[in-house]
């Protein structure tokens, strides 16, 4: 067997202790830094990233509620508006309402009044034409001419018949 | 001549390439150093190049190197724990050092005329590195609990009157660590390379009825791959299980 050769041990071993010795200080130094910090990138990046997805939920959480609450405050003063407009509606109308009312007691009022002169009026001239029929009447019945007095009195008997 | 080009153990022959001496030792440049230097540069290659862009998202080569990480980091975590963190980059090493050079060996480099050469299919090299870590885990236990790591000799809930036989066994199979460490990645890579070495010598002897063979060689060496992984993975394992012991004893 070629390896049970003493000669060979040696040589070998030197360039064993060389080679392996090269081998780690490469690998020290170049590349298990290297592999080691991509490594590291990988994760801090991996790591990130999540922090920002969590970050981002909270914010689209947060943006929910404000909306859900915006919407219900919109809710609340729509309600209150059409309250407000409705109350506003019905003192209007009612307000019309009083005003008409009280237009149409003045004028009924306005005509009873005119009713009631016209009516004096009136009854005033009937009792002047009494007094002149009566007169007339009277010269012409048995031609004596009346005073004042009498058919003012006559009268006044007659309406008290009346 | 003729003989020898059949021979299954050829393969494992070490070849000088560059004669050098330092005071006497022979430290020759030889094609098992050549595969070491391989090594050594295609795992820097595979880890450095394919993170060059360091994509957030990344492709599949840099997948692989972030696999290989996290594979060996995930390992050392789980079995030896926090304390095990400051031996993850020789730990990694040794797992990139072995994957890459039983992968290498695996390469038919026969096809354009060179002699492929696996550098753990040597004893010397695979007992080399497990006594480094056997050396290193004793080390590593000693300074961290002083004279308090021989209790680890010393098997709990076990009657006083069994000791004088469970402690030798115990201090022999830690001993015998390192051995067993090094003779199960060194005998997997060389019965692997041998078998198929023998399944071509077939195909080229058998000549038609070399499909058989062949077909054979080609599950053997997808198994044989699956072993150059595995083998790098299972050294690499008990180093950890061997730091746990020596970080937390019992």
């Amino acid at each position: 067997m070629p390896q049970l050769d003493p000669d060979v041990f040696l040589p070998q071993l030197v360039w064993l202790a060389i080679t392996f010795v090269v081998l780690y200080v490469l690998m020290v130094r170049t590349a298990l830094p290297r592999i080691a910090e991509v490594l590291e990138a990988r994760q801090e990046r991996i790591t990130h990233d999540l922090d920002a997805a969590a970050s981002l939920k909270a914010e689209a959480d947060q943006a929910l509620a404000e909306y859900e609450a915006s919407i219900a405050e919109a809710r609340a003063n729509a309600q209150g508006m059409l309250a407000e407009a409705a109350e506003e509606r019905a003192r209007r109308a009612s307000e019309r309402q009083a005003a008409l009312d009280e237009r149409l007691d003045a004028r009924l009022r306005e005509a009873e009044a005119r009713l009631a002169e016209v009516k004096t009026a009136a009854l005033g001239h009937i009792e002047e034409v009494a007094a002149d029929v009566a007169r007339t009447a009277t010269a012409r019945l048995i031609g004596v001419e009346p005073d004042d007095e009498a058919v003012a009195a006559a009268l006044a008997a007659a309406k008290g018949d009346a | 001549m003729a003989e020898k080009a059949f021979d299954p153990l050829l393969q494992f022959e070490v070849q000088t390439l560059v004669p050098i001496k330092l005071g006497g030792f022979d430290a020759s440049f030889t094609n098992s150093s050549l595969f070491m230097v391989l090594a050594v540069a295609s795992a820097t290659v595979f880890l450095v190049g394919s993170m060059s862009r360091r994509a957030l998202v990344p492709g599949r080569w840099q997948s692989m190197a972030e696999l290989s990480y996290e594979l060996v980091a995930n390992m050392v975590r789980d079995n030896v724990g926090h304390e095990g963190r400051q031996y993850f980059p020789f730990i990694f090493t040794l797992f990139m050092f072995i994957m890459f050079a039983n992968a290498l060996g695996l390469l038919p480099f026969g096809l354009v005329g060179l002699h492929g050469f696996t550098v753990t299919s040597h004893i010397i090299v695979t007992f080399a590195l497990a006594l480094v870590v056997f050396i290193g885990v004793t080390i590593v236990g000693i300074v961290k609990h002083g004279f308090r790591f021989f209790t680890f000799f010393v098997p709990k809930g076990v009657p006083l009157a069994m000791m004088p036989l469970l402690v030798p066994i115990e201090v022999l199979s830690y001993l015998a660590r390192p051995v067993t460490l090094s003779l199960r990645l060194f005998a997997n890579m060389m019965a692997g390379h041998t078998m198929l070495a023998v399944f071509g010598t077939f195909v080229v002897l058998l000549g038609v009825a070399g499909i058989a063979p062949f077909l054979t060689i080609v599950l053997l060496m997808a198994l044989e791959v699956m072993i150059a992984m595995l083998q790098a993975y299972v050294f690499t394992i008990l180093t950890c299980l061997y730091l746990n012991d020596a970080l937390h004893l019992h």
